[in-house]
């Protein structure tokens, strides 16, 4: 019971395998799952799923639940949620709409304009959260509301495009192959082995520190199979990518916006204090943090990812519709909670809800493909959202 | 007489404390019993084991309830029997009418429909004895705390009860809310029905009990009878308090320097209660190299003068100055007070001090992230190293410094805690309570970082609720109580007793004093 009791033992350097896998199952275990997911529909599709064109539709189809969910992860660390997401894919894909079609704005232009909106969107939300502690509850599900109206009343109900070819190029447009060569995209194979090597270059710097430093670390077997399987897994992706169009520009943002959020939610004194916040907000304030303005921020980043979501999505679907985004906050907080993040704040990962987002995106798609109903795949995706969570409490209850 | 009560040898053990050692307690059938001790003597767990929420087998001992020996699974089977527990902090809830309070969880209804008519009716009657006139249809939270303590007396009486324990029952009500609810036990006595009365107001105890059991340290020191003899403070007092001082603080040389930090007129109100004035007209000082104690009773305003001075983080409409180094300084934001050199601790470290789902290494650094991070960006590796630094200063028993704070004990998470605040480098620190429920051997390491500090030069503010630590650790000790400060003393001509009489002799200067000084 006490910790006391325990004489403090000379720290190991390199943690025993079995304690760490222990300490780690969840990441580990999600891993696994996805793999196995893929797995299980790679062989009931009969090889559909991961053939190429599939494969590109996946990432096309999920890419903007990703990039939310991306998002999402900051606001349910810090202890909210935000149910609005979707209506504001649905409102900001009006906006550009309007702007492309009817005023004829070229799409740079209304793409800042359309970002610089769903930052103000957000920030009209967080205002509320942060600074009159209205629960983000009712804040986001009245923002769910008002801006589902609005996407209806900017489109007249009707369905806007379609859109200039540059914008297009967004969502359905993939990246130039400087090496031109015909039927496969070396560009791509060249972009998916440099990528996890740089990877794995970095994470060998940071071994080595961490030995300088001598702090308990993953054990070198697990290290080397995790980078093993990294590459090989990204690599292959790449390869049969290659095979199609190659890289699609919607997985280049998208990676880049991991990146970059895998970044600050680890790296950063900002990405630090969002967790602080999310896991003791007084404790956090009485430290010094100012948790309202972070809070704040939580929504308006939220927004600007919503709206760079709206776009996406409505270049893929080259119109604006009035059912655009319909539902798509349930995938984006499921995706975070599949991924580990805790309803009650302070606990989740970048890595965990972006595959939380393909665990989803891969039952989804293929569902579709082996013919299972939209009414029992949300049975399925429901069962699923569940037992990861009942997973999860289970987990610490043991611990 | 008969007794009503008997808790013979009644121990209660929790993890690394023994919180009763062997209490006895009787009350007779019909009297008003009082039961005293200092903050943490073991009265509120002896009251908890007496209603059942330490359930039977949860301590050793025996109790007799009117001759029948019990053994409560919970608090439905104490107040099956009558006896009926009010805590100092009410059971209410606010937002639902006298009425629904009264009969809350024990409706009057008929096969799950409620009778209103019955109820209300019922109500006032509970609510005549009691001496109130308000309608029962009023919300609770439309009447004062006085009048839900009464309420909550009358809830008591809607049960049948026998034994009436009262916790601190005036510890928030003014002299005449409080007088009229000693008349009221008063009443009950000449009704038959017997109580239990917690107390700090030694006043009030002279005043109504016939009996006083003295509590120490988990332990009986005595049973009074007040008939037999008037007692007087002093008695109670020493009875209190008598304990000997150990060895159990590190020696320190004191030379206390140049004043460090002065708070002048520092007032704060009530968050909720415009107007209600919690912290009064403070003036105190810190020198560099000194420990300033803080005594007073819990609800003195200790806690909520330090966290309204640092960076206003209790009370609303507060003034006053703070000075450091002779400068004024400005302290109306957290981040501005800990710039300004300030910083402090808790005194409730898992729900204000401590991330307790993150790691230690993470609440380390939390007050001061800058310090291991370059243009936003966190230096990992120094991190750890910080954290690893205050894990062997302060000693901070671990399996490492990823351990996650809530598998902590009491005490390394008090340690935690001060490393963070070490690490924020502040000039005055201000410890709230920094060793309560924590053990003997992890409190002397905590006095040894205490004198550390103020070695270094800073000042340190201790507030704690502890006399012998404050005497033992302090250089200089104000005495606070009812939000004013209303003594201050070297530590050196301090003693126990003169501060319970600081206490004792603020409070209630009134006509209740008059009783008192009759007994004396």
């Amino acid at each position: 019971m006490s910790a006391e009791l325990n004489m403090p033992a000379a720290p190991s350097r390199q943690a025993s395998m079995a304690k760490f896998l222990k300490s780690h199952m969840r990441d580990y275990g999600m891993l696994i799952s996805l793999l196995a997911i893929v797995a299980f529909f790679q062989y009931m599709t009969n090889g559909t799923l991961l053939q190429p064109l599939n494969l590109t539709n996946l990432v096309l189809q999920n890419s903007y639940i990703v990039i939310m969910a991306l998002g999402m992860l900051l606001v349910i660390v810090a202890g909210h949620i935000d149910l609005s997401v979707g209506s504001i894919v649905g409102f900001i894909g009006a906006l550009a709409a309007i702007l492309m079609v009817q005023f004829h704005w070229h799409f740079i232009p209304t793409a800042i304009v359309s970002l610089m909106a769903g930052a103000a969107i957000g920030a009209a939300q967080g205002y509320w959260v942060a600074y009159f502690r209205i629960p983000s509850f009712i804040v986001t599900l009245a923002g769910m509301l008002v801006f589902r109206g609005l996407s209806l009343a900017l489109l007249a109900g009707q369905s806007v495009g379609p859109f200039p070819v540059e914008f297009q190029r967004l969502s359905s447009g993939f990246i130039p192959d400087v090496f031109g060569t015909t039927g496969f995209h070396t560009t791509t194979l060249l972009l998916s082995i440099a990528t996890p090597a740089i990877m794995i270059a970095f994470s060998v710097a940071a071994r080595i520190r961490r030995h300088r430093f001598a702090i308990e670390q993953e054990p070198l077997v697990l290290f080397l199979l995790k980078s093993a399987g990294l590459f090989a897994v990204v690599a292959y992706v790449g390869w049969l990518l290659a095979t199609y169009k190659g890289l699609p520009n919607v997985l280049i943002i998208m990676a880049l916006l991991i990146g970059l959020y895998a970044f600050v939610t680890r790296d950063t004194t900002i990405g630090r204090r969002i967790y602080a916040l999310g896991g003791n907000e007084k404790a956090a304030k009485l430290s010094g943090i100012d948790t309202r303005r972070l809070s704040f921020y939580t929504f308006v980043n939220m927004g600007v990812l919503a709206a760079l979501a709206g776009l996406i999505f409505a270049a893929r679907l080259n119109t604006a519709t009035p059912k655009a985004g319909v539902s798509f906050e349930l995938d984006v907080i499921a995706a975070c909670f599949i991924g580990g993040a805790s309803a009650s704040g302070g606990v989740g990962r970048v890595t965990g809800a972006v595959i939380g987002a393909f665990i989803m995106g891969v039952m989804n798609n293929g569902m579709s493909i082996v013919g299972i109903g939209i009414d029992w795949q949300q049975v399925i995706k429901g069962l699923v959202l569940l037992a990861a969570v009942c997973f999860d409490v289970y987990n610490k209850g043991k611990a | 007489m008969n007794s009503i009560l008997e808790m013979r040898g009644i121990t209660k053990t929790f993890p690394g404390v023994k919180a009763l050692d062997n209490v006895n307690l009787s009350v007779r059938e019909g009297e008003i019993h009082a039961l005293i001790g200092e903050n943490g003597a073991g009265k509120s767990t002896l009251m908890k084991v007496l209603s059942g929420v330490y359930p039977h087998g949860t301590y050793e001992g025996e109790i007799r309830f009117r001759g029948q020996p019990v053994a409560f699974r919970g608090i439905a089977d104490s107040e099956k029997l009558g006896i009926i527990i009010i805590h100092q902090e009410l059971a209410l809830v606010p937002l639902l009418s006298i009425t629904e309070n009264l009969f809350l969880g024990n409706e009057q209804a008929k096969r799950g429909r409620i009778d209103w008519i019955a109820a209300t009716a019922r109500a006032r009657e509970l609510l005549r004895m009691v001496g109130l006139t308000d309608s029962p249809e009023t919300l609770v939270t439309d009447i004062g705390v006085g009048k839900q303590q009464l309420v909550e007396i009358a809830k008591a009486l809607s049960k049948e009860v026998k034994l009436l324990i009262l916790d601190e029952p005036t510890a928030s009500l003014n002299e005449s809310d409080s007088d009229a609810l000693l008349a009221l036990l008063l009443r009950f006595k000449e009704q038959g029905i017997s109580s239990i009365l917690i107390s700090h107001k030694l006043n009030e105890i002279a005043k109504v009990a016939d009996r006083v059991t003295i509590l120490r340290d988990g332990t009986t020191v005595e049973t009074l009878d007040c008939h037999d003899a008037p007692i007087s403070q002093d008695r109670i007092i020493k009875g209190m308090v008598g304990r000997d001082l150990a060895d159990r603080y590190p020696r320190r040389t004191s030379n206390p320097g140049n004043i460090l930090f002065e708070v002048k007129g520092w007032s704060a109100d009530h968050p909720i209660h415009p107007g209600r004035r919690v912290v009064r007209d403070i003036d105190l000082h810190v020198r560099q190299g000194e420990v300033v104690g803080i005594a007073g009773l819990m609800g003195a305003g200790r806690t909520e003068f330090a966290m309204s001075l640092f960076g206003r983080s209790y009370g609303r409409n507060i003034r006053g100055k703070a000075f450091l180094g002779g400068r004024e300084i400005d302290v109306s934001t957290i981040r501005k007070a800990m710039d300004n050199g300030l910083a402090y601790a808790t005194e409730d470290r898992k729900h204000y001090g401590l991330v307790l789902d993150n790691d230690i290494r993470h609440n380390v650094t939390l007050a001061k992230l800058d310090g291991v991070a370059r243009r936003g960006v966190i230096h990992h590796e120094r991190e750890i190293e910080v954290a690893n630094d205050f894990r062997r200063r302060l000693r901070i028993r671990c399996s490492d410094v990823f351990q996650h704070t809530v598998n902590l004990s009491g005490g390394n998470q008090q340690k935690v805690v001060l490393s963070k605040w070490l690490f924020a480098d502040p000039q005055v620190l201000i410890l709230d309570e920094p060793t309560r429920g924590i053990d003997v051997g992890a409190k002397y390491e905590i006095y040894t970082i205490v004198n550390q500090l103020v070695a270094e030069g800073r000042g340190v503010i201790l507030i704690s609720s502890e006399l012998p630590e404050l005497l033992g650790v302090a250089d200089r000790i104000y005495v606070m109580n009812e939000g004013a400060l209303v003594a201050e003393m070297p530590a050196a001509d301090a003693s126990q007793e003169k501060i319970m009489h600081a206490i004792m002799s603020s409070a209630s200067k009134s006509p209740a004093a008059a009783v008192r000084e009759s007994l004396q």
